[in-house]
């Protein structure tokens, strides 16, 4: 007589409390979970597929300017504060929690070329068209009040760009020449100039915080430090800079946005070639911003698309578009690592996602290691063919498209005919020139 | 020639001396008339300081281009300078002296006067003006250059023109020492170098120094660039409650209550900040000796010592659970008291009189009392237990010892007290005080034993073996036991089947009785046990009727196999599988089965007709190229498993209904041949008939011909399932699989079996440990919600190299 009984120890499921999840045991012989390869290969297709799926960056549209962005600014210290300014003056600064404006102001005669919020987070810079720089309040003026510049220095010359000292009440300002001023003073403690060009940026490195950069309209980019007198080096490339940024976590790579399509990283004690060349854009890329970890940088281009690069890939990996959005100008990476804000010729600034991906709010615990578990696997299977031909489709606008072959082919075109010209001349007198040596011109010492 | 050269050079570069002069062109006039010398020069030295040092430096020019020459020979010199004194003297002369000079020399000297008059007179008219840049020569030979240019050979040293100083009286000695340290040094001093280039070096030493003060971060980025996590903000501040000082400093007194507590607290110099100490007790502190504070310790230290001696011992005593250890101490402790008690009667009669009375006022409490008497909650538990319990009774009868021993009159002597003690151990075991103890105390040993399961080994203890082990015992014993043949053995195992199970009841019973604290459970208690009485009659009736149908099935013998087939045969809609499980909760009496001849033999040895009739299902043997493993069950059946038995025919059956249809094996066979003659080698028939012979109706291409057209490939390599009958290995390349196929090493990999590694080592949570995925999923990159993450600051490249400096902790990490 065999009496059969399922025998089991309540140690071994029964909970302590109610909140405990329900123990599960586990038998961990890989010969009773076959196929792991297999198995783990289709979840990373479908975690691929699903990224897809849920791609969808574009937030919100903040519209109120009567013209074109010109220039955004982050604040330093609160992340849900945004000043934008446009071309015909008009200064705006958003709440973007609500997403609506919550000051006007008109800060200058003609475009807002540049603007910068103190690091403190109390007051912020403008400077415009009518040669002048504006210290302006962050707080709105009480009921009565009228809306007026703390401070207003008049210049000689238009400033094309401005940027604020991380540390000291230290600004720098570019047009002519490049100035730096202190807040305290009408006129600039210091200005650098050589030769004669007009410069269109300049930024202060976030990380070693004496040092600047700048970009003229010769071609050139050129390094200063603020303590000496004279500027420290510049590079001659074959097309003129728009913008450049520092990376805020390394200190000596900067990212310059160029007039041929691509942006350049360099390693600021090396300026004879380029660290990186990131090519996608298909127009001249206007603006640039580092991601406040540094580990990515987004770009503005008048191809009317936003594209994120890996600060060492080659080539971005991701971009963004919409039908309505014209030539962008100007673009910022939020502070917390999480929005991109792009604004645009159409007087609309756009609020991204960083992650197109990416959830927001706050995600419960399982469903972080969720998502931790499937970006691994993507991560693990992403050499495979139809992985990687998911992961990396994205839809275009045709002219983008169409042009972007079209540079393929011109590429293609030059490359083939290099190789054929050095394959009929003497050897040696046609060397090889590498794409990164290709786009510098000279370094001026 | 080379005079005239030089002389032309001279002309029209004039001489800085003359272009900077800042005198009227009247002195200048002046001093040309007076006749131009090295020797006025000196003398003229400290007077026009400017201009004489502009000379010096121009000859010291002049000197340098010589040596560059080469022409530094001191013998050349020594012969030089008798040339060169020569020269002088001719110098000093008047300015006409020179007509050994050429003609059209003379010609361009008569013009230079010329103009120079004109010019005189022209500048008569006006104020002042600077004198144009004009050099006389008063000598043909005299050059910018080196004053005897004459001879072409002779060069100018500064020795040359100071010698006269010597003979002169006039130069004061300070003079000419300095001269002569002017000689002997050589230094010239560098022109300046030019605007550009000056910048470009100022640029450069300024980038070297940014490009250095940037290096710094280098290792810090390669640091962060490795890391396997990064957490963003860099600098976060540890969370939770932060110290109480730094709360109290970032706190500031507001209202006037708070600064006029504050101001109250600052007057008497109470911490603020840091509520440790006192400035008072901290003055005490540092004004300690520092012997003091040894010696001080040193008691401290012995003072903890000895407490925590004694504190372990009492401990330790405490925790000593044997009744006789204490037993033994109270009996001392008592001895010592009745010894001062003595003492006492003898010494002070009225302190043991008092003792006495307090003695007496403790047995009279103790007899007033209800105390050691048996009626507690615990003696009540007890008293339940008792029955079963050795060792609940004895703590019974101890309750009552001390009861007694505290009611008892005190006056007796202390061998009699021990006496009366000895005397109570041994009725201790007799029961004295019956009265008191409940009735069933003692029931095992006295009781009316109604029972006869309590009787003998059932009552005590059963041993941790037999419980433990029960249900093992129990497999053991009813699982199948293929030789169980002898009878006598299986009456043995029943018995101990039986005591085991009996034994188990007990022990239920026990626990129950345990559980129940009421009194009312004595009537409960005769009740279940009659009802235990029944069930057990009931499970010795089954298993006696178990036996006796084993010891059939053994009569039985192949009758028995035969019934395994039964289940094979007869089992064929769903019907009879309903049927099945009730027939086998009790087995039928061996009369009501059918006889065995019915029933078909086991699988080796099947009749022919049912083969018959199994002819459509899957047929093992003809099917398979190998013969089957014969797999025989034991003959007789056990009873123990008939549910096992009834599992594999379930299964078989069900089985054979699944593939009712299709002969899967002998399909694979053929597929299997079939894939095997497509790989085979075919050979290729290219003979034409007619080529090159005669073709008709019923003429065949000749031998030859058909032997040299006939193309036949190479064998394929042998295929490699081959030796697997059971098998099909396909060696095509299948497409679809091929699409999802990595086809070339990716980037950061070296080699083939690094990927294939990396692709291998799963995951998941299927495959891994809760902490190896969390480990092995860690994100690169973490950041925090909400959080402004700032750039980069000294403080975190510090932070970073005081992390590298200590490698062992980074290991850790």
């Amino acid at each position: 007589m065999k009496v059969k009984v399922l025998s089991r120890n309540p140690d071994d499921y029964v909970r302590e409390t109610k909140h405990d999840i329900q123990r599960v045991p586990r038998n961990y012989d890989p010969t009773l979970h076959p196929f792991e390869v297999g198995r783990e290969y289709t979840r990373a297709l479908n975690a691929t597929k699903l990224e897809r799926v849920l791609a969808k960056p574009f937030l919100a549209s903040l519209d109120g300017h009567r013209d074109g962005v010109n220039c955004m600014a982050k604040h330093t210290t609160s992340l849900s504060t945004l000043l934008s300014g446009s071309c015909d003056g008009e200064v705006k600064v958003w709440n973007l929690t609500k997403r609506e404006c919550v000051r006007t102001l008109q800060a200058h005669e003609g475009f807002v070329r540049a603007m910068v919020v103190r690091y403190c987070g109390t007051s912020f810079f403008t400077v415009g068209d009518d040669k002048t720089i504006k210290q302006w309040k962050m707080e709105a003026p009480g009921y009565g009040e009228e809306e007026e510049p703390l401070n207003t220095i008049l210049g000689k010359t238009v400033f094309t760009g401005l940027d604020h000292h991380r540390k000291e009440g230290v600004f720098a300002t570019c047009g002519q020449q490049v100035d730096i001023w202190d807040e305290q003073r009408s006129t600039p403690i210091r200005s650098f100039s050589w030769g004669v060009d007009s410069f269109s940026s300049v930024r202060f490195n976030p990380v070693e915080t004496e040092l600047l950069g700048s970009c003229a309209s010769d071609r050139s980019i050129v390094l200063y430090d603020m303590r000496e007198s004279a500027p420290l080096k510049k590079v001659i490339m074959t097309m003129r800079t728009n913008t450049l940024c520092w990376n805020p976590m390394e200190a000596f790579y900067f990212t310059c946005a160029n007039e041929d399509y691509n942006l350049y990283t360099y390693d600021m004690r090396y300026l004879e070639k380029p660290i990186t060349v990131h090519m996608d854009h298909v127009s001249a890329v206007l603006d640039v911003d580092y991601s406040p970890t540094g580990e990515e940088f987004v770009s503005a281009s008048f191809d009317k698309t936003i594209r994120i690069f890996p600060k060492s890939g080659g080539h971005s990996r991701e971009v963004y578009h919409t039908k309505r959005m014209q030539h962008v100008i100007c673009v910022k990476w939020s502070a917390d690592n999480k929005y991109i804000l792009s604004g645009s010729d159409e007087m609309n600034i756009r609020l991204w996602k960083a992650k197109a991906a990416e959830k927001l709010g706050v995600v419960s615990t399982r469903e972080k290691e969720a998502i931790n578990y499937n970006e691994k696997l993507k991560e693990k299977f992403q050499h495979h063919p139809q992985i990687r031909r998911i992961a990396r489709h994205r839809h275009l606008p045709k002219n983008v498209h169409r042009q972007s072959k079209e540079l393929r082919i011109m590429k293609e075109a030059r490359r083939r005919k290099e190789i054929n010209v050095r394959k009929h001349s003497k050897a040696g007198t046609v060397p090889v020139v590498s794409e990164k040596e290709k786009h510098v011109v000279t370094v001026v010492k | 020639m080379a005079g005239t050269g030089k002389k032309k050079s001279s002309e029209q570069k004039p001489s800085p001396k003359q272009n900077q002069d800042p005198r009227g062109g009247f002195g200048e006039e002046e001093e040309k008339a007076g006749g131009w010398t090295d020797e006025e020069d000196g003398q003229d030295d400290e007077e026009e300081g400017q201009d004489d040092e502009e000379n010096r430096q121009d000859d010291e020019e002049d000197r340098q281009d010589d040596e560059e020459d080469g022409q530094d020979d001191e013998e050349n010199r020594q012969d030089d300078e008798e040339n060169r004194q020569d020269d002088e003297e001719d110098r000093q002369d008047d300015e006409d002296d020179e007509e050994e000079g050429q003609d059209d020399e003379e010609d361009g000297q008569d013009d230079r006067r010329r103009s120079r008059l004109l010019e005189a007179i022209s500048a008569l008219g006006r104020r002042r003006k600077k004198p144009l840049a004009e050099r006389s020569e008063a000598a043909g030979g005299m050059s910018e250059f080196a004053v005897g240019a004459e001879g072409g050979s002779g060069r100018m040293e500064l020795s040359d023109l100071i010698r006269t100083i010597q003979r002169e009286p006039g130069v004061t000695a300070q003079n000419r020492k300095q001269l002569r340290e002017l000689q002997r040094s050589r230094r010239t001093a560098e022109c300046p170098l030019s605007r550009q280039d000056s910048d470009r070096i100022q640029r450069d030493l300024a980038f070297q120094k940014a490009a250095t003060a940037v290096g710094r971060w280098a290792s810090t980025i390669t640091q962060n660039r490795r890391a396997q996590q990064l957490v963003f903000p860099l600098n976060q501040e540890p969370s939770g409650p932060r110290p109480v000082e730094q709360v109290a400093m970032g706190w500031k007194a507001q209202t006037p209550l708070e600064q006029e507590v504050f101001a109250v607290l600052s007057a008497n110099k109470q911490p603020i900040n840091d509520p440790v100490l006192t400035p008072g007790e901290e003055a005490s502190l540092r004004a300690m000796n520092l012997e003091d504070a040894k010696v001080r310790r040193a008691e401290l230290q012995k003072a903890r010592a000895l407490q925590s001696y004694y504190e372990a011992k009492a401990r330790r005593e405490r925790k000593i659970k044997s009744k006789k250890y204490h037993k033994v101490q109270n009996k001392s402790k008592r001895k010592d008291f009745l010894k001062r008690f003595d003492e006492m009667v003898k010494s002070d009669p009225a302190a043991a009189l008092e003792e006495l009375n307090q003695m007496e006022l403790a047995r009279m409490q103790e007899r007033m009392s209800l105390k050691h008497q048996n009626s507690g909650k615990w003696a009540k538990s007890k008293a339940i237990m008792a029955k079963y319990d050795e060792e609940a009774r004895r703590a019974m009868q101890q309750q009552l010892e001390v009861n007694k021993d505290l009611t008892q009159k005190v006056a007796t002597s202390l061998d009699q007290e021990e006496q009366e003690q000895q005397q109570q151990e041994e009725e201790k075991e007799g029961a004295a005080d019956t009265e008191k103890l409940p009735e069933f105390v003692n029931d095992a040993e006295k009781g009316p034993v109604p029972n006869p399961w309590m009787r003998g080994t059932l009552s005590e203890e059963p041993t941790e073996k037999e419980t433990g082990g029960g249900v093992e015992e129990e497999d053991k014993e009813t699982g199948p036991t293929g030789g169980e043949e002898e009878e006598e053995e299986e009456e043995e195992e029943e018995r101990e089947e039986e005591a085991a199970l009996l034994r188990e009841f007990d022990n239920k019973r026990k626990l129950r009785q345990e559980a129940r604290t009421a009194a009312g459970a004595l009537v409960e208690e005769e009740e279940q046990e009659e009802e235990v009485e029944e069930e057990l009659s009931e499970f010795t009736k089954r298993f006696q009727e178990t036996a006796s149908s084993q010891k059939e099935t053994e009569a039985a013998g192949e009758a028995a196999s035969a019934q395994l087939e039964e289940g094979l045969m007869r089992i064929q809609t769903m019907e009879d599988l309903e049927l099945l499980p009730q027939d086998d909760l009790v087995p039928p009496p061996a009369a009501e089965r059918p006889p065995a001849a019915e029933r078909p033999p086991p699988e080796g040895q099947l009749p022919l007709r049912s083969r018959k009739r199994k002819r459509k299902g899957i047929e093992l043997k003809e099917v398979l190229t190998r013969e089957t493993r014969a797999i025989r069950p034991p003959l007789c059946p056990t009873v123990a498993d008939p549910e096992d038995l009834e599992d594999t025919v379930d299964q078989r059956r069900l089985i054979r209904e699944a593939f009712a249809g299709d002969d899967v094996i002998s399909d694979f066979l053929k597929d299997k041949r079939k894939q095997e003659n497509s790989g085979q080698p075919k050979t290729v028939d290219l003979t034409l008939p007619g080529w090159g012979e005669w073709g008709g109706v019923n003429i065949q291409p000749s031998k030859a011909k058909r032997r040299r057209f006939r193309l036949s490939t190479a064998a394929p390599p042998p295929r490699s399932d081959r030796h697997l009958p059971s098998v099909i290995i396909s060696e095509q390349r299948n497409s679809s699989l091929s699409l999802h196929q990595v086809n070339s090493l990716p980037f950061p990999f070296q080699n083939q079996v690094q990927f294939q590694s990396c692709i291998r080592s799963p995951l998941g949570r299927t495959w891994n440990t809760e902490r190896t995925v969390k480990k092995v999923t860690k994100p690169r990159v973490l950041t925090q919600l909400g959080a402004v993450i700032q750039p980069m600051a000294e403080e975190d490249l510090q932070r970073s190299v005081e992390k590298g400096s200590r490698p062992e902790s980074r290991r850790k990490l």
